[in-house]
């Protein structure tokens, strides 16, 4: 192996490479070629380092120079200054409280201080497109152990012994589930080990992220799980929507292949062990457990009852472990370092870590590990970097679709599966997204509902039509055509509709509209009653006007409205015809004096 | 097997393992209502009106769909599943087209009856209808959307007992369907106009297409002269459609009703039928003798005779070549008995009663028919039947027995059992044992 002075990781994420990763690496190899130092010099393309706010991220080792945002254009110098004359170049170095203090390394930074990383152990760190790197960081390590010195009950007791809980958002025990799939007898000695990678939620990338950046850690834990119940084949689901997980992935499966740890005889055992990948067509109820195995099966992908349970008859009707992408990449771990290793992570019942993709109204938008006891202010304030504008915290949503929002009285909740219940909302599989007092908490319901109305299979009338009775109602609400015991209604509803629907789409759709209306039912009260928005920004309840005083009669609003609805003399008070308004905003925007208000 | 113990309202229970709630609770008179439900064929638990609740589970279950475990306490009418019902409910009803006073299915629609016995009175929910498509362009079935409930029973019973699968559902959420692909016609994919569906549809989503005003039309001409011909089954389920006991004979009543209808000849189908099984029988003979293709499959049902047409053509030639007895009637009435009675064909209008949609297909195929004159004009079914008598405001169960005509009003037992599964080839066979000993089997 030659000796390189100096690698360069280049995240290449969906996030960063979307801002134009890829033709850093393109350029920074020809600025190399240019200096004569491609020998010397290591351009690695990683997984995703977290800061994707701060993409697209380049940190330079052995320093540990953390460089953001980089362009293209920016490449050249980066080049002649550190890797030539061996100057950082400070003003692409990320300077987090903008005072000037360079980090010297990412471990510095405060959105990476409070952070554990076990499932993100190698995201950001190796090539996911290169088995070596991943055998270099222990890689294949744990499969190998279980294999050749651990029987399969041995390996489910670790399991249960490590208090995983699945990380797709249920937080079933996952050794509980193996030994369930293990004890299940199938008619014909066929089992199925399969991985949910159907990642849906609105603003979640938590699983694409471990499959972009750590591809083989799956397949290894599937391996282990595949010994663990007996079973000899495994099926990846992943939506089709994330090419690059896909396209990794695939490398990943046929590296694996050629060094024979998948096929037959793997590490010279009797075990065989084999992959495939199953593409989603996009449909968001596939990643429900039962419609996820219909549409493997090659079915309309629609729920099926439980029980049968999948430990029993889950794919083609064979025993089958299914657990989600960030449940399986902690199991390397577990196996390496023993299930109390792992267990000494965490909160009495929830027990390691968790990976959030945090998004919305905050500062750090990107994705996140924390040990479970983490307290949502940490999360925000600490890791996220606060809310931007020094706008005012108003609430975090969770769960996604099927969770609900913690006010800022939830803030010191330490996360958990159970204090999140506790707490009005759900763990999920880890979207949380921040709101600020500039959202509006029905218009979020709104939002959410539409889209489980949207991603409802349909087969069960309380999702198919009790969502869109609910949609309808908070359509009026936000319409300014809300009704006295439009609440009720909804509780009514939601109730009826959390008791009766077939899957756990549909008995989680109403957690969003329930969560806002239990923490902030006066802003459902002041659209219905004074048919107001708060927040401003339900346009059917806003009206625009002008502050005469403040008014310079300058004129630029007039000449900025689209729809030519503002008039007024010159040096005079100009005023908005509201027959004519559209309530776009922009004359806000536009005037200099801040006369225009909504409300 | 083993046996389950459980608790149901309190009841203590004991049922094979295997057993569904559903199947359970009604061995002990407690009743579980459904829509979707169809032993068998539709358990897909997606209706969600057979809910019970589960002492300690977190959701309601479908009792049609769960086994009952050792030790579970179910209830089938607590609070909860009397709330979750009536919303579930109240919900599919808000998506259904309730305009019942005109629907073929009022007073005999499961969701009608549904929403009586479960007091639902108003519907607290209002909205937009997800079903806009009215197919009407199949020669026998109609499918309203405004009326679908997506139980699914239609689609399981094409898919999975016709193996035809012309059915199936698509789009997503509140846009969901059932439909044929591509949002084509019944009539543009490869249905075999069996009517099952009909039959399995709990509401009046799918209904016959109906050719009643075409039956007056003729009727009320005073240049045609129409004759209707029965096949066997209407004599035998027309009495329930006026409260009678269900499969009760009622020939004479139906005869009578036909002649006050306005018909000017009632002939029986059978007699084409035994026309049908001494061509089918000599048929078989020569196929036999002359090294025919074999086995010979019969061709009575036009449904099945679409079936082998479109999914498998590689047995045409197995299929005997006799039309089926509906139109060897109407093949005799337009010749032979049009020329004995001195009627011109194309002044005569047969009309056929049958228990089948796909009669309504079969009597428009062009190649059953003589210088396009079909053999049989119009096909309508034994309820369309008994809605003539109804609106004719005949009093049925106060008619009198009458006869068939003459000679086409005569037949022997072998068109009887025509209807029960192996019959015709029966017929055939027992009809060719004569033929061949040359003396008379007793049935015969």
């Amino acid at each position: 192996m030659a000796y390189k002075r100096s690698q360069i990781l280049i995240c290449g994420g969906t996030g960063c490479t979307s801002s134009g990763s890829v033709k850093l690496v393109q350029e920074l190899k020809k600025e190399l070629v240019k200096h004569d130092i491609l020998d010397e010099i290591e351009v690695i393309q990683t997984g995703c380092f977290g800061l994707c706010e701060l993409g697209p991220v380049v940190i330079v080792y052995p320093e540990g120079t953390f460089y953001s945002r980089v362009a293209v254009e920016d490449i050249a110098e980066m080049v002649e200054e550190h890797l030539v004359k061996g100057r950082v170049l400070d003003r692409l170095v990320y300077s987090e409280k903008g005072d000037g203090h360079h980090p010297l390394s990412i471990n510095e930074l405060g959105f990476f201080k409070k952070q554990r990383r076990i499932a993100l152990a190698n995201c950001g760190v190796i090539n996911p497109e290169n088995i070596d790197e991943y055998i270099g960081f222990d890689g294949y390590l744990a499969l190998e152990k279980v294999l050749k010195t651990m029987t399969p009950q041995e390996v489910i007791d670790e399991v249960k012994a490590s208090g995983l809980r699945g990380r797709g958002g249920g937080g079933f025990p996952t050794g509980l589930k193996w030994q369930f799939a293990h004890n299940a007898v199938s008619p014909d000695g066929i089992k199925y080990v399969a991985c949910n990678a159907d990642e849906g939620d609105p603003g979640a990338f938590m699983d694409r992220s471990v499959l972009e950046g750590d591809p083989h850690a799956v397949i290894e834990a599937m391996a282990i799980a595949g010994y663990a119940v007996g079973a000899g084949k495994g099926y990846v689901y992943v939506r089709a929507e994330y090419p690059i997980a896909v396209h990794r992935l695939q490398i990943a499966i046929d590296q694996a292949k050629e060094y024979g740890i998948l096929g037959e005889n793997i590490f010279g055992t009797d075990f065989a062990f084999d992959l495939e990948i199953r593409l989603g067509a996009g449909a968001f109820v596939c990643g429900e457990e039962t419609a996820l195995m219909n549409s493997i099966e090659g079915k309309r992908g629609e729920p099926r009852p439980r029980p049968p349970f999948p430990a029993n008859k889950g794919l083609f009707e064979r025993p089958t472990v299914l657990n989600n992408v960030e449940t399986y990449a902690n199991i390397p771990k577990i196996m390496l370092n023993g299930g109390a290793w792992f267990a000494s992570v965490g909160t009495e019942k929830s027990k390691g870590t968790k990976v959030f993709a945090l998004g919305g109204k905050i500062n750090n938008t990107g994705l996140l590990e924390i040990p479970m006891g983490t307290t949502l202010r940490e999360i925000i304030y600490e890791i996220g970097g606060g809310i931007p504008n020094g706008k005012e915290f108003k609430a975090a949503q969770t769960g996604g679709p099927s969770g609900g929002c913690l006010p800022a009285s939830a803030l010191d909740t330490e996360i958990d599966y159970d204090n999140l219940i506790a707490a009005g909302s759900m763990m999920g599989s880890g979207g949380l997204i921040v709101m600020d007092e500039d959202n509006c908490m029905v218009d979020i319901a709104h939002f959410f509902l539409e889209f489980t109305q949207d991603e409802s299979c349909g087969k069960c009338p309380p999702c198919r039509i009790g969502t869109k009775r609910m949609l309808e109602i908070l359509e009026d609400i936000c319409g300014g055509r809300g009704k006295e015991g439009d609440i009720e209604r909804l509780q009514e509803l939601a109730e009826g509709i959390k008791a009766s629907a077939l899957c756990g789409l549909g008995q989680t759709a109403p957690n969003p509209v329930l969560a806002t209306i239990k923490f902030f039912r006066d802003e459902y009260e002041a659209h219905i009653n004074e048919k107001k928005c708060p927040a401003g920004v339900c346009k059917a309840l806003l009206d625009f006007a002008i502050d005469e005083e403040k008014c310079k009669g300058c004129g630029i609003c007039a000449k900025k409205c689209p729809v030519d609805a503002i008039s007024g003399e010159k040096k005079k008070p100009h005023v908005i015809d509201t027959a004519k308004c559209i309530k776009c905003g922009t004359c806000i925007e536009a005037c200099p004096f801040g006369a225009i208000t909504k409300a | 097997m083993n046996d389950i113990t459980f608790k149901i309202n309190g009841q203590e229970i004991t049922v094979p393992e295997g057993t569904t709630i559903l199947e359970a609770a009604r061995m002990k008179n407690i009743d579980i209502p459904t829509l979707c439900y169809l032993k068998g064929i539709n358990e897909i638990g997606a209706c969600r009106m057979c809910l019970v609740e589960i002492a300690g589970a977190r959701a309601l279950q479908a009792a049609c769909v769960y086994p009952v475990a050792n030790g579970i306490e179910v209830l089938t009418n607590s609070p909860k599943v009397q709330n979750a019902r009536k919303v579930n409910l109240s919900l599919i009803l808000s998506d259904h087209n309730r305009e019942c006073t005109t629907c073929v299915r009022s007073e005999n629609c499961e969701l009608q009856a549904l929403a009586k016995e479960l007091d639902v009175e108003d519907i607290p929910y209002q909205g937009a209808k997800s079903g806009v498509t009215i197919d009407d362009m199949s020669t026998s079935i109609v499918r309203d959307e405004t009326k679908c409930i997506l139980c699914k029973r239609c689609q399981s019973v094409c898919n999975q007992v016709q193996g035809v699968g012309v059915l199936g559902a698509v789009g997503r959420g509140f846009n969901s369907q059932v439909q044929p692909v591509f949002g084509r016609s019944l009539a543009e994919v490869g249905c075999i106009n069996c009517g099952q569906c009909i039959i399995n549809c709990p509401v009046g989503a799918l209904k016959e297409k109906s050719n009643i005003q075409d039956v007056w039309d003729a009727i009320n001409d005073p240049t045609k002269t129409v004759i209707v011909e029965t096949a066997p089954a209407v004599r035998a389920a027309l009495g329930e459609e006026f409260g009678n006991k269900m499969g009760e004979p009622c020939t004479g009543k139906m005869a009578a009703a036909l002649r006050r209808l306005g018909f000017d000849k009632v002939f029986d189908t059978d007699f084409g039928a035994d026309v049908t099984i001494m061509e089918e029988g000599y048929e078989l003979l020569g196929r036999l003798q002359n090294g025919g293709v074999l086995p010979m499959i019969t061709s009575c049902s036009p449904g099945w005779i679409k079936f082998v047409e479109t999914y498998y053509p590689e047995f045409i030639p197995n299929l005997s070549s006799c039309k089926s007895p509906q139109n060897m009637t109407g093949a005799l009435l337009k010749s032979h008995y049009a020329q004995m009675n001195n009627i011109d064909p194309k002044d005569m209008v047969v009309v056929s009663v049958m228990p089948c949609t796909a009669k309504k297909y079969e009597v428009q195929r062009e190649e059953l028919a003589v210088d396009g004159n079909q053999d049989v004009d119009i096909s309508i079914t034994t309820r369309e039947l008994a809605r003539m008598i109804k609106s004719a405001r005949i009093m049925y169960n106060n008619l009198p027995d009458e006869d068939f005509d003459a000679y086409y009003g005569d037949s022997t037992g072998a068109a009887v059992i025509f209807g029960a599964t192996g019959g015709v080839m029966e017929a055939a066979v027992r009809t060719l044992a004569d033929v061949l000993n040359k003396k008379r089997h007793p049935g015969n």
